[in-house]
């Protein structure tokens, strides 16, 4: 059981593993005015890496997109790529490039001298020019729409002649900011699994900006949850799922329970349920999973080592493969239960999750 | 939507104001445009190309024809060399204080033309205050005769008077481009300096065209300018339309030029569009 981390020093980056590190954010924070947008973010990019920077509008994610791409200088701390110090420079000499949220395509160019158009100022030859920018097209499949202008393709067509764009440039980091966000359900999610596989392809480093969980769960090697301009966790997509470190982040990954409780001598009191711990003596939130709890029949004997609680259905949601209903249980705690689809609940249910699945989170400001 | 009596009651007064005095005008003169005037000052309705010919054939009148587009031109010329700068300055740079330069832009066209021109007569005269300044500091002896009555004063009068037309299309343009494309160019590692000429240049040519035919058929039909300040050497073909259907009481004359002026200003405007939506991509 994951031990209850006590100081904001336990959220401070998970620092990139194995592979080296590619950038390094140190202490950056941004205000404008009065209005604080970032507080001392820190956190490191690893070579290759697909990094998601999640949150809700307003959390800062794209300031501090904004800060590496060279848009936005940060109000204290630092940027480093390798051995040097990127936030001194002005953007066009970072070797990084952008995907903007509405692509942002020269509309007085054509597709081809769009993607061109880095290569160009660059001052490549034109021979080579030419060869990357039709490599590049074919990579996104829009070689046939090379001679077009922006204004005569789809919204996905302009989304992948953006990615084109800069991906021409062999960048060692690039920034997406919401660049689906702007696409219907269906292509968006074409284009997650496109631009997942594309970025494997390459093996460039990713930082993906999104207010969608869902997405960010799907595509990225790590997730960074930012909230209020706050680095609430860094992990893998799994980790966050299963070791939420707050209250917000279990909350806004998924659905979740949150159960408060108190230790005393080495055991959780929860209503009127307890057990075993080794955790802290004092008052304590747990975040539950709807899956990790389950219906099982009245009748059935506990299963040992599994806390069990009897309740009343009180909503059913159908969710295709699954169903969300809730259980209010404990006197007027509503817990939230997966169960699959087809399974004939009756109204009065028995649960039962095991104590091992309830995660301890830190309470988190307001939102709770 | 609306009854067809009311849409009628609504069109007819600005649709009988445009005929009885604009239609029927252009109508009388394109008439008169081929009349002639007969040694008794009667006006002879004889229908030929007369004037015409005249207009291309007699030096006076053609030679200042071109004199009035070689001024428009330079007007033009140098009311974008000033609008440009100005606009892409308080478009890109001014922050805060772009809304008070853009009414320090626009408070001259607030003052009465006559006034500004005037201004420039006290300033560029022999006694004026540029002279006496240019005396005090012994740059020179005498007054410079040149600055006055002298088609460098008509320019410098008319740039003066018409830059802020060519500043305001050309400052809309520039306020149109959408940020993130500065950013793109910016990102994909073009220098401010390509920046300006790859991406932010080209989106502003159609105020750029707009401006620079503002500036070229205002300053080609003007006459209060080259009155005042342009003397004998900066007459311009305004002022013999004025003359020739005044004092020289030739009508017909007088109508034929004007006409020739609304061809080549039609024109213009033609080419003018032509080019705006040839670059424009919004």
């Amino acid at each position: 059981m994951a031990t209850i981390p006590s100081s904001p020093a336990a959220v401070t980056p998970t620092t990139a593993t194995a592979k080296s590190t590619l950038l390094s954010i140190r202490s950056v924070a941004k205000s404008f005015g009065k209005n604080v947008v970032l507080r001392e973010i820190s956190l490191d990019i690893a070579e290759g890496e697909f990094l998601t920077i999640l949150g809700e509008s307003g959390s800062g994610k794209t300031t501090l997109l904004r800060i590496v791409a060279g848009f936005e200088s940060a109000s204290s701390g630092e940027v480093w790529m390798g051995d040097q110090r990127l936030d001194r420079q002005p953007p066009y000499r970072r070797r990084v490039n952008t995907v903007f949220q509405h692509y942002a395509l020269f509309p007085h160019l054509t597709v081809e001298q769009n993607v061109g158009y880095g290569l160009r100022v660059a001052g490549r030859p034109n021979a080579e020019i030419v060869t990357r920018v039709a490599e590049a097209l074919g990579k996104v499949r829009m070689t046939e729409h090379a001679k077009s202008k922006p204004s005569k393709i789809s919204g996905g067509q302009q989304q992948r002649v953006a990615l084109a764009r800069a991906l021409v440039n062999r960048p060692r980091l690039l920034l997406l900011d919401e660049p689906l966000s702007a696409l219907d359900a269906n292509l968006r999610r074409q284009m997650q699994v496109e631009l997942k596989s594309l970025q494997r392809e390459v093996g460039i480093a990713f930082v993906f900006v999104t207010h969608d969980q869902e997405e960010a769960m799907v595509m990225s090697d790590r997730i960074a949850l930012l909230r209020s301009g706050e680095l609430e966790q860094i992990a893998t997509p799994r980790e966050i799922y299963s070791r939420p470190a707050t209250a917000y982040v279990a909350q806004f990954i998924g659905h979740t329970n949150l159960l408060p409780g108190e230790v005393r001598q080495g055991v959780v009191h929860c209503n009127s349920l307890s057990w075993a711990t080794q955790l802290p003596e004092g008052p304590v939130l747990f975040s539950l999973r709807p899956e990790s709890i389950q219906v099982v029949s009245a009748a059935k004997p506990a299963t040992p080592g599994q806390l069990r609680v009897r309740g009343r259905v009180r909503q059913q949601a159908f969710h295709g493969a699954t169903e969300l209903i809730r259980v209010q249980c404990l006197g007027d705690v509503v817990l939230t239960v997966r169960t699959p689809s087809g399974t004939g609940i009756p109204d009065e249910v028995d649960l039962e999750f095991s104590a091992a699945s309830a995660v301890p989170v830190r309470p988190s400001a307001g939102r709770n | 939507m609306f009854s067809r009596a009311y849409k009628t009651i609504v069109t007819a007064p600005p649709l009988l104001w445009v005929t009885v005095f604009l239609l029927i005008p252009y109508l009388l003169m394109f008439c008169y445009s081929f009349w002639s005037v007969s040694a008794a000052q009667t006006i002879v309705h004889s229908w030929d190309l007369a004037n015409y010919r005249t207009l291309f054939r007699v030096n006076v009148y053609w030679q200042t024809l071109l004199r009035s587009m070689g001024i428009a031109a330079r007007v033009t010329i140098f009311s974008l060399l000033l609008g440009y700068p100005l606009a892409y300055f308080l478009s890109f740079y001014a922050g805060k204080r772009k809304d008070l330069f853009y009414q320090l832009v626009i408070i001259p066209l607030w003052v009465s033309y006559l006034v500004r021109a005037y201004a420039w007569k006290t300033i560029l005269g022999s006694g004026g205050v540029l002279n006496t300044l240019l005396q005090y500091v012994h740059f020179t002896k005498h007054p410079l005769e040149f600055l006055l009555y002298s088609p460098f004063a008509v320019v410098l009068t008319l740039t003066h008077i018409y830059t802020p037309f060519a500043f305001l299309p050309i400052y809309a343009a520039l306020e149109h481009i959408p940020r993130n494309l500065v950013e793109a160019s910016h990102d994909l590692g073009a220098t401010p300096a390509q920046t300006f000429r790859k991406v932010i240049f080209p989106l502003s040519i159609p105020g750029v065209v707009a401006g620079a035919t503002f500036a070229f058929v205002l300053s080609l039909g003007d006459f209060l300018a080259p009155l005042l300040l342009g003397g004998p050497s900066g007459i311009m073909i305004s002022n013999i339309v004025v003359s020739l259907f005044g004092a020289a009481y030739n009508w017909p004359l007088g109508a034929a030029i004007s006409l020739c002026m609304l061809a080549l200003v039609v024109s213009l405007l033609f080419l003018s569009e032509h080019l705006e939506k040839k670059w424009s991509f919004s």
